[in-house]
């Protein structure tokens, strides 16, 4: 595509207005079509059977009671789904790590599914489920990750060398040299706890199998790169014989809602039995069984730097509980690989990532593909840098931010950051905030005795959702694009229509379409349908991850309109008899420029391209329609030898400001202020962007002070409820002030950049800030998330009067 | 054994509506699966999340911890019933629109009823007790401000539209234009603090 139209949002028609979406209206009216809303008739009903044991074999399975319970049809073993399925891929080079839909011959965490009841309801389903009867054999487990990697750990997949799934120690440049030269170092360690976005809607999926067509039809709540072609091999069919419907209203994913597992287990039993079939999780099945559960990672960061805190090299290893399969979670290391540096000028880096197997529930893909988990890690050692040399913490990620001009830039690790003005997003931040009031309101409740800190935090969300980590971890596969498609249609009544071809949960990608189909057809959006084709209907997607949307689907709908809108053009210049070049467009007309009376309007354009094959110029098809099919830009490379790449193409930046005070008799904490200074080039739909900004930072409290899915030494899921898993309400949540700020990217349609991810990529990282700086007069801190309020109480005990020598680094 | 089935009568937006479910279905599970009124949805089916909230007369309540058997003879409002028949939406339908108040949609029906709830019994409610009001409801996408930006407007539009007398807040029909500039979205959280 062709660079930026323009550096200045104004100048454009309907891009970055206020415009009310196009698919609220359902949704406040109750008419929203969700894949539980959906019923065929004669639809049956799965329960599952879970594992109570992290690991286990299993000795029997005993179905004759739940057979014979009232309402049921069948009962589904592992070993039989074997049978007839092939096992779920695995993101890296470990073909023996073998998944199935159910456990076969083991479990291995407590909640793996092991059997499944097919009956006339799901009540009458879940009946019959307590009455299978599996006999287990105990086998050892390993839950804590540092054991898991040991040589001689219990091995969760025996047949598989180690728990280790993928470990490299990746460098780039110098990086010994810049430690032995420097005259500081530090080394932390910090802990991101397994947290995930768990949508509101836990995971549902109906299938229903056409023997006569040979067609399996699927309607799902997923958010799933190449879900279709997955499913179709698992099924042992041609990839013609699965029909996903994308049309399905999707109840929040944020990376979650993946359901590949689920949806081979009842696609299956819809082919076995011959009825349609749907399972609906219940909370529990969703948060222990499903595909809940995040990053969960310890890294250990060290810093290299000079008197002045700036960084000359930098070492991270990440050591990643994926839990007990492999799925994509390996990949989510590598993602980070594209923004290692964060937005600072760090001339090189070691990075050695580690992806371990525990007797825990397998992780999946979360919001950021372990970018904030990394973000977080890196502005920890910031902060501690800053408070060993007594600097503050403002100054010192000023000293190293990439400077404005030295776009494109070019990180150790491969990839070039497209463009950027840090430092004036982080000022607009600090100017929002008040920040010399929020100093003198810090210090004025620590005069009183009350724990308060002001938080910082800048970072990078890189976007436009490229799979070069899949290359780089795993020398096996050569995927090299990560394409995404439109259609626009204009009809013979002169109506659009633009096609896109995956589902949506709530990033308003109808609203993008019709926005920026509209811009270059200039036409109004409000009359431009966007559907979404079902997956045999569709042009190649790979759905909704990676912030890419409003890069890679905006830029094919606009490249889709453009080749509608250059032959609305070409029927104008062979009608008019000029060149094309003589011609203006405006609002659907086109005009001889010379001559403003010679035109030809909208419809009739349209009805010379419908019906009057005689006007059309040579070579040019009938009727009105186009397709484009985007690369990722800068995608379709392949790793260096030691490992650089180009990963994203685009990045945002933001800048978070947060004040908090913690009540020390409950170690409750308020977040009293709340700023992000935000920059993700030319917003296409404000209030959508917004509006996933305000969500990801409550997600990035969530994680920060909230949200864990704790295990007991056991094994056993103790958050596997709204009551122990805690999500924030309002209450909890702050209201929050972004500021705006565009640094087009000059590598897209319009200057845009992603922003799915937003708020989340920084908000973790700046709450735990907040909280160290609170807690530094007292010469704490905590380094693992979430802070709960017990570890904020523990430490909040100790007495506000007793001196504590302030500028010092408390755990360094 | 097979189960009892029960008949339950019930007011529905305004209509009686008759069922047949078992003494243990959930109301949620029969608006839905018998009734086949699938916008009021399920999150956690153990009353934590508030998706399911409906109004039973009058009343917010979570449609997930009663059985059906218990709303009989009971008059409910759910999501479909904010709006006219002929679909014309709310004054608080309307503004959550306005602000984009949602995105995935699926916390969206619940909210609207506890946003309903309080905006009958305090109709200009300031932002805590809108965050009280709606501290039951849990919502992942948005981080609650544009739908407490929604609840602000809404309440402001009733109340220009409430001359003298009191009318009730419910199915009242949105009026056509936007809200005046400069009192809703992004604008007003900025420089709210």
């Amino acid at each position: 595509m062709s660079a930026p139209d323009t550096n200045s949002p104004s100048a454009f028609l309907h891009i970055g207005k206020k415009r009310r979406t196009k698919e609220d209206p359902r949704f406040v009216t109750g008419r929203g079509r969700f894949a539980a809303d959906i019923a065929i008739p004669g639809m049956k009903h799965v329960a599952l059977v879970a594992s109570p044991y992290p690991s286990a074999r299993i000795v029997s399975i005993d179905a004759r009671q739940a057979l014979a319970s009232p309402g049921v049809v069948s009962v589904l073993t592992g070993a039989e789904l074997a049978r007839h399925t092939d096992f779920l891929p695995v993101g890296v080079d470990a073909p023996k790590v073998k998944r199935y839909p159910l456990a076969v011959d083991q479990v291995r965490y407590a909640g793996e599914w092991v059997a499944a009841v097919v009956a006339d309801s799901r009540a009458l389903a879940e009946d019959a489920a307590e009455l299978v009867e599996v006999e287990y054999d105990p086998l050892p487990y390993v839950i804590d990750p540092e054991q898991a990697v040991r040589a001689d750990a219990h091995r969760v997949h025996a047949d598989h060398s180690s728990n280790i799934l993928f470990h490299r120690k990746f460098v780039w440049g110098e990086v010994d040299a810049a430690f032995a030269a420097a005259p500081h170092h530090l080394e932390c360690r910090v802990r991101w706890g397994r947290s995930s976005t768990v949508p509101i809607e836990t995971f549902v999926v109906l299938a229903n199998w056409d023997a006569g067509a040979g067609l399996m039809d699927v309607w799902a709540s997923i958010q799933m790169p190449k879900y279709p072609d997955q499913l179709a091999r698992a099924l042992r069919l041609p990839g013609n014989a699965v029909r996903v419907h994308f049309d399905v209203d999707v109840g929040g994913s944020y990376g979650v809602k993946r359901g590949i597992k689920h949806t081979v287990l009842v696609a299956h039993l819809a082919r076995s039995l011959g009825v349609p079939v749907r399972l609906i999780e219940d909370r529990l099945e969703n948060m222990r069984g499903g595909d809940m559960q995040g990053p969960d990672r310890i890294f250990n960061v060290a810093l290299a730097y000079d008197d002045h805190g700036v960084v000359k090299g930098m070492r991270i290893r990440a050591l990643d509980d994926v839990g007990a399969h492999a799925g994509r979670s390996p990949l989510q290391l590598g993602k980070p690989v594209g923004a290692i540096i964060g937005p600072y000028r760090i001339p090189c880096v070691e990075y050695e990532p580690c992806s371990v197997m525990t007797n825990k529930t397998p992780q999946e893909a979360v919001r950021g593909f372990g970018q904030s988990p990394t973000n977080y890690a890196i502005e920890t050692a910031m902060d501690k840098m800053a408070r060993s040399l007594g600097l503050d913490r403002i100054e010192v990620r000023r000293r190293n931010l990439i400077g404005p001009h030295e776009f494109p830039y070019l990180i150790p690790s491969g990839t070039h950051y497209d463009s950027g003005d840090y430092a004036t997003v982080l000022d607009k931040a600090l100017t929002q905030a008040d920040y010399d009031d929020l100093v003198r309101r810090r210090d004025a409740a620590r005069a009183h005795g009350r724990l308060a800190g002001i938080g910082i935090s800048t970072c990078l969300e890189p976007s436009g959702g490229n799979s070069s980590f899949e290359v780089l971890f795993n020398p096996k596969n050569e995927t090299t694009t990560w394409m995404d498609s439109a259609l626009v249609r204009v009809d013979l009544s002169g109506s659009i229509t633009a096609v896109m071809n995956t589902s949506t949960s709530g990033q308003g990608h109808e609203t993008l379409v019709s926005t920026v189909v509209a811009e270059i057809l200039e036409r109004d959006p409000a009359n431009i349908r966007v559907i979404h084709a079902d997956s045999l209907n569709a042009l190649p997607s790979n759905s909704p991850v990676g912030s890419r949307m409003a890069i890679m689907l905006g830029g094919a709908a606009a490249g889709a309109a453009r080749r509608v809108r250059a032959n609305l053009l070409s029927i104008a210049s062979h009608n008019l008899g000029v060149p094309v070049e003589a011609l203006t467009y405006a609002e659907g007309s086109a005009w001889v420029t010379a001559e403003p009376d010679r035109r030809l309007t909208w419809d009739q354009l349209v009805e010379i391209a419908h019906r009057k094959f005689h006007q059309m110029p040579p070579g040019l098809e009938p009727g009105l329609q186009e397709k484009y099919v985007w690369e990722v830009p800068t995608g379709g490379g392949l790793p260096t030898a030691d490992g650089r790449i180009q990963m994203y193409p685009c990045h945002s930046f933001e800048a978070h400001v947060v004040y908090i005070e913690i009540d020390r008799d409950t170690g409750k904490p308020q977040i009293q202020r709340y700023v992000c200074g935000h920059d993700c080039g030319v917003m296409i739909t404000p209030d959508i962007v917004h509006g996933m900004t305000y969500g990801g930072i409550a997600h990035g409290i969530g994680a920060a002070l909230y949200e864990k899915f704790a295990f007991s030494e056991e094994g056993q899921l103790l958050a596997g409820t709204f009551m122990d898993y805690l999500i924030p309400s309002a209450l909890e949540v702050p209201s929050v002030s972004i500021t705006d700020h565009c640094t087009p990217s000059p590598l897209t349609t319009f200057g845009q950049k992603g922003s799915g991810e937003a708020g989340y990529l920084g908000g973790p990282a700046a709450i735990a800030s907040a909280i160290n700086d609170a807690l530094a007069p007292l010469a704490q801190s905590i380094d693992e998330l979430p802070m709960t309020h017990e570890a904020l109480w523990t430490r909040a005990r100790r007495d506000p009067l007793e001196p504590v020598q302030r500028g010092h680094a408390p755990s360094e | 054994m097979s189960e009892r089935s029960y008949c339950v009568t019930l007011t529905v937006n305004g209509l009686e509506r008759t069922g047949n479910c078992s003494a243990r279905t959930s109301l949620v599970d029969f608006l839905r699966e018998t009734l086949r009124l699938t916008g009021t949805h399920v999150g956690c089916e153990h009353g934590i999340c508030g998706a399911c909230s409906i109004m039973l007369d009058g009343r917010p309540v979570r449609s997930c911890l009663m059985f059906a058997v218990q709303a009989d003879g009971h008059s409910l409002t759910t999501v479909e019933g904010l709006s006219q028949p002929d679909g014309q939406m709310s004054i608080l339908q309307d503004s959550f629109c306005e602000t984009h108040g949602l995105q995935c949609g699926y916390c969206t029906p619940g909210m609207l009823i506890a946003a309903q709830a309080l905006l009958d019994r305090n109709p200009n409610p300031d932002e805590h007790t809108i965050r009280d009001a709606i501290g039951g409801n849990l919502c992942r996408c948005t981080g609650y401000q544009q739908i407490v930006d929604a609840i602000q407007l809404a309440a402001s539009r009733l109340a220009a539209d409430r001359p003298a007398a009191n009318q009730p807040a419910a199915n009242q029909p949105a009026r056509a234009q936007s809200a005046p500039a400069g009192t809703t979205g992004h604008d007003k959280a900025s420089h709210r603090s």
